[in-house]
């Protein structure tokens, strides 16, 4: 069996991504902070046992998940905190801020496939298994999200050449 | 992913560093970390030391491949590591101390998980070695009962999990050459002539 990877690598590696994922989810806020720190701990106390060969990121996306709903569950209100994004939110980069805002605007579908799919890495298929969906209709929710996220953003940007590349990565 | 969103939703590394800082308080109360690491500047270079719930586990030198000390730590004693200094503040306050000259010997709790058998017997005995003499590789032999493994205590030496602490540098071979030193040969110049001092 190889070696099991230093979990430190595993969070220098993934934590931006949990992060994104967790903040599509939950907001970037306090919740989202919860949620990662619930995910790389359960993460560390599973890490000795991960079969080899494992999707790292793939399982850590999957964890985050479990772990978002956990915290919507306990705080028992509403996962789009839209029109309260706390101050931790707001302290940082503005563009940072109305990004975060976009995502929390976008409808659940679309939410969610840009937070697993586009944000996580998941395939189509296993976000569909995720949400409950069709992987035709997380290829079409993330494409309209990520669409509707772009089209905010120029809006909002009063120099949008600045921000807008012309074309995507992948 | 577009730059555009991949550059806007990037954590800045304050924001990461927090969360980090708060994972490994978080592992270090539900005892689930079991080996921290932190880097320490010191005259002779930048050290890695490391330790788990027990002690200290390791002290690697500069020109020792930071991957591969810690992929030998996930391998040897648990793959629960994380980069997080309180574990190693007693440490990292007795090498400061060394250093400054303000301290002789060491005095804290050590993790022999790195090393077994003859070599751990090795390594155990260097305490015996005084602050600023040396011995040689036959005499820590001789020391240890037996006489007639002076090489085996040249592996035990370059195989110290713990250099500095326990002093390896502090033999060398009978011909008065310096002899090698895992931290490389100049290190070893270093310690010895700093001790003398």
């Amino acid at each position: 069996m190889p070696p099991v990877q230093p979990f430190e690598n595993a969070v220098q590696t993934h934590g931006p991504t949990v992060l994104r994922v967790c903040r599509a989810v939950l907001g970037a806020g306090p919740d989202a902070d919860d949620a990662w720190s619930e995910t790389f701990l359960a993460a560390l106390r599973a890490w000795p046992d991960l079969p080899p060969g494992t999707n790292v990121q793939a399982w850590l996306v999957r964890v985050a998940r479990n772990k978002s709903i956990d915290i919507v569950r306990a705080t028992a209100r509403h996962a789009i905190p839209a029109d309260a994004l706390p101050d931790a939110a707001r302290s940082h980069d503005p563009q940072a801020t109305d990004v975060w805002q976009a995502v929390a605007r976008l409808p659940q579908r679309q939410r969610e496939a840009v937070a697993y799919h586009y944000f996580g890495g998941l395939p189509h298929t296993e976000t569909a298994e995720l949400t409950g969906s069709s992987p035709a209709a997380v290829r079409r929710a993330a494409a309209d999200g990520i669409a509707a996220l772009r089209r905010t953003l120029s809006t909002d940007d009063p120099t949008p050449s600045a921000r807008t590349p012309a074309k995507a990565s992948r | 992913m577009s730059p555009t969103l991949t550059t806007l939703t990037a954590p800045t590394d304050t924001e990461l560093q927090r969360l980090h800082d708060r994972l490994a308080a978080r592992a270090e109360s539900e005892h689930l970390l079991a080996v921290a690491y932190r880097m320490l500047d010191t005259p002779i270079g930048s050290l890695l030391i490391a330790a788990t719930e027990r002690g200290l586990v390791r002290v690697a030198f500069e020109n020792e491949d930071t991957d591969a000390v810690l992929a030998e730590l996930a391998d040897h004693v648990s793959p629960r590591i994380l980069r997080d200094a309180r574990r190693l503040d007693l440490a990292a306050t007795e090498l400061d101390e060394y250093f400054a000259h303000a301290r002789t010997t060491f005095d804290l709790p050590l993790d022999f998980a790195l090393t077994r058998g003859f070599r751990g017997e090795v390594q155990a005995a260097l305490t015996t070695i005084p602050y600023g003499a040396t011995a040689t590789y036959g005499e820590v032999a001789a020391f240890v009962g037996r006489p007639r493994a002076a090489r085996a205590v040249g592996s035990a030496c370059a195989t110290n999990p713990l250099p500095i602490v326990l002093p390896c540098h502090r033999v060398v071979p009978a011909d008065g050459t310096l002899g090698r030193y895992r931290g490389c040969a100049p290190a070893k110049a270093t310690l010895l002539s700093f001790e003398s001092a």
